[in-house]
């Protein structure tokens, strides 16, 4: 008869596979980290100079702003509520602010929001945080305790950029409207290649932040019971299709956010001439 | 059918040591990397340690590393790689080996002793539960789960931090905290437990754990994220703290558990001793004359008999050990 006996910790095996090498990857598991490193520092860099290039400039004419071209107005400064904004979208002076850009505070929100997101955590954490850089590739620190102290605790905060992001994403809804609207002695329906360009912004704006897994969550992850809240559920399951694209959603809202902008000082500059027709 | 070389490389070793061994193996069209282990193992090298049971993607015990990705031997076809590639094949990384590719998984079986049953409610007389479809629907998802461990074996937070494993139950214990969570019958209220007990704080949504999933189970989407959006609610969201005092949102009647829940001892803190496996009673008497005749004979030779023994101890505490796990594998998949 075969000796039985106590399993015992001292039993098992301890160590893991002695292999050095960092991972044994042969695939280009580097290209998605370094896409995302390139667009993302890109956006970072276009978006902060934007965001301070709000300098009132006089010649041709009226004095203007470069980040509005009538009747479009750059996403990065809207709901414009400074006292440089230009008085066509000007929502409310506010005078202690005027020395600072429009973008500097309304950025923050939709900032707040991406940096927040449960994607793009997963998307700056690999490619700039190298945690990991890709699956299965070991991380280059010797550290690690996640989110669960700050500063990155504040990822907890997504919820809330979320509603303040509903709002902003309200406004930049009524300028993709007012963007087919001509006010020069009365109200004109007016077409250019910039409506279509805020109106897509728009769509992506709202595609991404409909997907949210915290809306998604909001609107009926949280409850157990499915078939007792069936409007919920149906809202739910809506939203669970967009969040399906989530991915898809957030690269081309913010691609398309700066492409925007970058129209629309191209057009209130001159450097290119928008097509368009007034009725 | 054409027949063809396969290049392989298979680290090959124990706890002590090893190192990559290069083999050519034939193979044929239509064959997995299981196939080229097997006939490796069958013409070349007898000796090779390989945990495999199905060979259809449903047992979850052939898994492994197959050049760097985690992945299971029988479902990772050879067509996949370039003609001529060498397959290098390795244990999981994150669980320590037990010999060549067989790793000892047992950090996943105590883990899972952690996470409470399920527990319907008292009043329910007779168990005749009635549950909507769409109720139903929700948790099947995680109900899926092979428990093959690759996504245990992928997520960095224990992969490159030995560290973190007694404060993170991992990737497939948070889809079964999901799976009872969302359970509109469950009494059990877990989400402190999860956070505080179980380490989902430590989770940065890097999606591993779902690229990985052979059963193509969306874990981070369906059951971390939205566990770390109810602990949000719980823990980080004064609006909803405020709206459950003045009774817009209703606090939990769920029962509180774990030391997050402030009962027992922590088993992070104070990690319980391992189960003794129960031992036959002919076999105690076995082991009872054994001893006896151990303390009969000289001391010298006690130090010999004990040494003599230990193999054979080992072996068959290593055996025991395996069938407490295959046991308790088999109730989790249930």
């Amino acid at each position: 008869m075969a000796t039985q006996t106590v399993a015992t910790q001292t039993d098992r095996p301890t160590a893991r596979a002695a292999i050095k090498a960092r991972h044994l990857r042969t695939d280009r598991w580097w290209v998605d980290p370094l896409i995302t490193f390139i667009v993302f520092s890109a956006f970072v860099i276009y978006g902060t100079w934007a965001a301070f290039d709000h300098a009132t400039v006089y010649g041709n004419g009226a004095p203007h702003q470069w980040f509005y071209s009538k009747p479009y107005l750059s996403p990065f400064y809207s709901p414009c509520f400074a006292d440089g904004c230009p008085s066509d979208v000007n929502w409310g002076a506010v005078d202690i602010w005027h020395w600072l850009s429009p973008a500097l505070y309304i950025l923050i929100i939709p900032l707040g929001f991406r940096a927040t997101c449960y994607y793009y955590r997963r998307a700056y954490y690999r490619a700039y945080w190298f945690s990991p850089p890709a699956c299965a590739v070991a991380e280059p620190h010797t550290k690690y305790t996640g989110e669960t102290r700050f500063p990155l605790l504040a990822q907890n905060l997504h919820r809330y950029f979320w509603y303040g992001s509903l709002i902003v994403g309200g406004v930049l809804a009524y300028d993709s409207v007012t963007a087919f609207i001509y006010t020069d002695h009365g109200y004109h329906f007016f077409i250019g290649i910039g409506s279509f360009v805020l109106l897509i912004n728009t769509i992506l704006i709202w595609g991404y932040l409909l997907g949210c897994h915290s809306c998604r969550h909001i609107t009926a992850g949280r409850i157990n019971n499915f078939s007792k809240h069936p409007l919920r559920y149906r809202w739910w399951t809506l939203v669970s299709k967009l969040n399906h694209w989530h991915r898809h959603w957030a690269w081309a809202s913010l691609i398309w956010i700066a492409l925007a902008d970058l129209y629309i000082r191209l057009v209130s500059n001159g450097t290119i001439t928008d097509v368009h027709h007034i009725f | 059918m054409s027949a063809r070389d396969l290049n392989l490389r298979v680290w090959r070793g124990d706890g002590s040591g090893g190192d990559f061994v290069n083999y050519t193996v034939p193979v044929e069209e239509g064959e997995v990397v299981l196939d080229a282990i097997h006939r490796l193992q069958a013409t070349q090298a007898s000796d090779l340690a390989v945990r495999w049971n199905c060979k259809a993607g449903k047992c979850g015990s052939c898994s492994a590393e197959i050049n760097g990705k985690p992945g299971l031997m029988c479902m990772t076809r050879l067509s996949s790689f370039e003609p001529g590639e060498t397959i290098t094949v390795t244990p999981m990384r994150t669980f320590p080996v037990v010999r060549d590719l067989v790793t000892d998984v047992t950090f996943n079986f105590e883990k899972a002793r952690q996470v409470p049953a399920f527990a319907p409610p008292s009043d329910n007389k007779g168990g005749k539960f009635r549950m909507a479809q769409v109720d139903v629907e929700r948790s099947q998802e995680f109900r899926k789960c092979i428990e093959c461990f690759l996504c245990q074996n992928t997520c960095h937070v224990i992969r490159d931090h030995e560290e973190n494993k007694p404060a993170f139950a991992g990737p497939r214990f948070f889809i079964r905290h999901a799976e009872l969570d969302m359970h509109p019958l469950d009494t059990v209220d877990r989400q402190p437990m999860v956070q505080e007990d179980h380490g989902l704080g430590f989770c940065n949504i890097t999606k591993c754990c779902t690229d990985v999933c052979p059963e193509h189970i969306k874990i981070t989407d369906n059951a971390i994220i939205p566990m770390k959006e109810r602990v949000v609610d719980r823990k980080y969201d004064p609006l909803v703290f405020l709206g459950s005092k003045i009774g817009l949102f209703k606090s939990t009647t769920r029962q509180q558990v774990g030391p997050a829940g402030g009962l027992g001892p922590s088993p992070i803190k104070h990690p319980a001793p391992p189960t003794p496996v129960a031992v036959p009673e002919p076999v105690k008497r076995a082991a009872a004359a054994k001893r006896t005749a151990a303390k009969q004979a000289a001391p010298a030779k006690k130090t010999t008999a004990a040494k003599k023994a230990t193999p054979v101890r080992k072996a068959a505490a290593k055996k025991t050990a395996a069938k407490a796990a295959s046991a308790t594998r088999r109730r989790s998949t249930r």
